[in-house]
């Protein structure tokens, strides 16, 4: 089979909308066993008591935003390597999404802060990162609108989102190292270093159920900035129209 | 199963504000992502096929 | 005709920035005046308690160098820009990231050197003395150029953009967060009596790898903003 024809938008967007029920299919069963293991089964942590259940959405969150950027970045060095269309309509689809999840990393890391330390926001290296992560999206997504010219909003707001890349590792250090140097308003936030097997089964069921959701969504908004962008290429072509038309 | 009761379960020992709070809001997020999703896809559809028609 | 040679370009270019500069002094004057401003505010803002004032001087001063570097990211490129200079540069034979390099230094010899010169004064305000006092330089000293670097990135980007004074901001703060932690970091660790020695030398590092990236990147953007 050659996959090499589906780098091309219009050829892409049926299959992307063939993938898209498996993924959102897939989603809505692991997230439902997830909650069903994280809300009703898992037993409580002796530590935290029951605020830690908000890990099974808070973990999640978190690592898909940092993993939705990085994806994000390679597409952009791919586009920006190969001049690749695609390649910039997969940057600009996951640019939101990836934003949601950082925006909500951060809500549910506030909610489990209150109850657990005690504070709704500490300066610590993960919580700052995270929060630099939503402004670079936001860089990323708002150079993108500020452009009118397409091929130069894709290409820039590439080349944003690469540097970015890079930022985001050396914030963490550097506001590790910083934490050291203040020790006074340093909280020890070592995640329980033994988590019960069903515990972790529910929060990587999440994860799963969270980066399906993701890739469903994702290919769905792909699908839409394909019909923006080439609508008249679309309706030329008797079977992408056909498949247009038929789904409304 | 774990909890005893159904207000046992609503009230997590407590937390029950600040957990449930960040489940709804998840939830709520990601079903406005999909229905905005929805929406921009009926508003392509509808420009892209008036685009062919005034051309024609 | 020949060639001109490499450093010959980069002469040329930083000495040709560097007497456009000397033309229009007030740019330079600009900058200045906005790190007083900024850091005259935070005395009134907070109170006159020397201890309190000492506490955040390093913070303070070095935010506002930040913003006042931040301020001037607009003049790196636009005048060339306007003008078509720009297009000329990207058909010259020499590498772009060199004669980007070249700017960009002409850049902080007018915006960053400045903010470092007048530091000690401003230090002084704050009842800084001493170690910390050549601290707060000489960390400013190593981390202007890389805020230089950094943010001709984000000026490439949005070169010709409706709102860019803004977004500049919003694209190019996230990318100063280490260079602020590491250059208040070393007054506040000299202070404390530790040393800003570590501090600095992280600094240096940032600079090194800005000087190895930026330029090829900020390139690389203004090839895109001029296709």
């Amino acid at each position: 089979m050659n996959w090499s024809k589906y780098s091309a938008p219009l050829a892409f967007y049926p299959l992307a909308g063939k993938m898209i029920p498996w993924f959102s299919i897939v989603a809505a069963l692991a997230i439902a066993v997830g909650l069903y293991i994280g809300l009703l089964v898992a037993p409580t942590d002796f530590q935290q008591g029951e605020a830690y259940r908000i890990i099974f959405v808070h973990v999640p969150a978190a690592w898909m935003s940092m993993f939705l950027y990085v994806v994000m970045a390679v597409w952009a060095a791919v586009g920006l390597g190969l001049n690749a269309r695609l390649s910039f309509m997969m940057t600009q689809a996951i640019a939101p999404t990836g934003a949601m999840f950082t925006f909500l990393a951060l809500l549910t890391g506030a909610m489990w802060g209150k109850p657990t330390w005690g504070a709704w926001w500490v300066w610590d290296a993960r919580l700052t990162s995270e929060l630099i992560l939503l402004f670079q999206y936001a860089g990323v997504m708002l150079l993108r609108t500020s452009i009118d010219d397409q091929r130069r909003a894709d290409r820039a707001s590439g080349v944003c989102a690469l540097v970015g890349v890079v930022n985001i590792p050396i914030i963490y250090f550097s506001v590790q190292w910083w934490n050291t140097l203040h020790q006074g308003a340093s909280v020890s936030m070592t995640a329980a270093p033994k988590m019960a097997t069903i515990m972790l089964t529910g929060m990587l069921l999440m994860t799963f159920g969270f980066w399906m959701y993701s890739l469903a969504v994702i290919l769905s908004r792909v699908r839409c900035v394909i019909l923006e962008r080439e609508s008249l290429q679309v309706w030329s072509k008797p079977a992408a129209a056909a498949e247009v038309a038929e789904v409304r | 199963m774990y909890w005893g009761s159904v207000s046992e379960f609503l009230e997590m020992g407590g937390y029950g504000l600040y957990v449930w709070t960040s489940f709804i809001i998840t939830a709520l997020c990601m079903v406005w992502e999909i229905l905005a999703l929805w929406r921009r896809r009926t508003a392509a559809i509808a420009e892209s096929r008036g685009i062919t028609r005034s051309i024609g | 005709m020949s060639q001109p040679g490499l450093w010959e370009a980069l002469r040329g270019i930083i000495w040709r920035d560097l007497l456009l500069a000397a033309r229009r002094r007030s740019d330079a004057a600009i900058s200045v005046l906005f790190l007083i401003i900024v850091a005259s505010l935070f005395p009134l803002g907070v109170g006159p308690e020397p201890a309190v004032l000492r506490t955040i001087a390093a913070g303070v001063l070095w935010v506002a160098a930040l913003l006042a570097c931040l301020l001037s990211l607009g003049r790196v490129f636009t005048a060339d820009y306007l003008d078509g200079v720009l297009e000329q540069m990207l058909l010259i034979a020499q590498p772009l990231p060199v004669l980007v390099a070249g700017k960009v230094f002409a850049h902080w010899v007018v915006s960053g050197l400045p903010v470092v010169l007048l530091s000690p004064l401003l230090g002084l305000q704050f009842g800084l003395e001493g170690e910390p006092l050549g601290m707060l330089v000489l960390s400013l000293l190593l981390g202007t150029p890389t805020l230089s670097m950094i943010g001709s990135i984000g000026a490439a980007l949005v070169l010709g953009v409706r709102g860019s004074g803004l977004l500049v901001a919003l694209l190019v703060l996230p990318l100063y967060v280490p260079v602020l932690i590491f250059g208040a970091g070393a007054v506040t660790s000299s202070m404390a009596g530790i040393g800003g020695e570590a501090n600095l030398s992280l600094l240096g590092a940032c600079l090194v790898l800005s000087l190895f990236f930026a330029p090829w990147a900020t390139a690389s953007a203004l090839r895109i903003a001029l296709e």
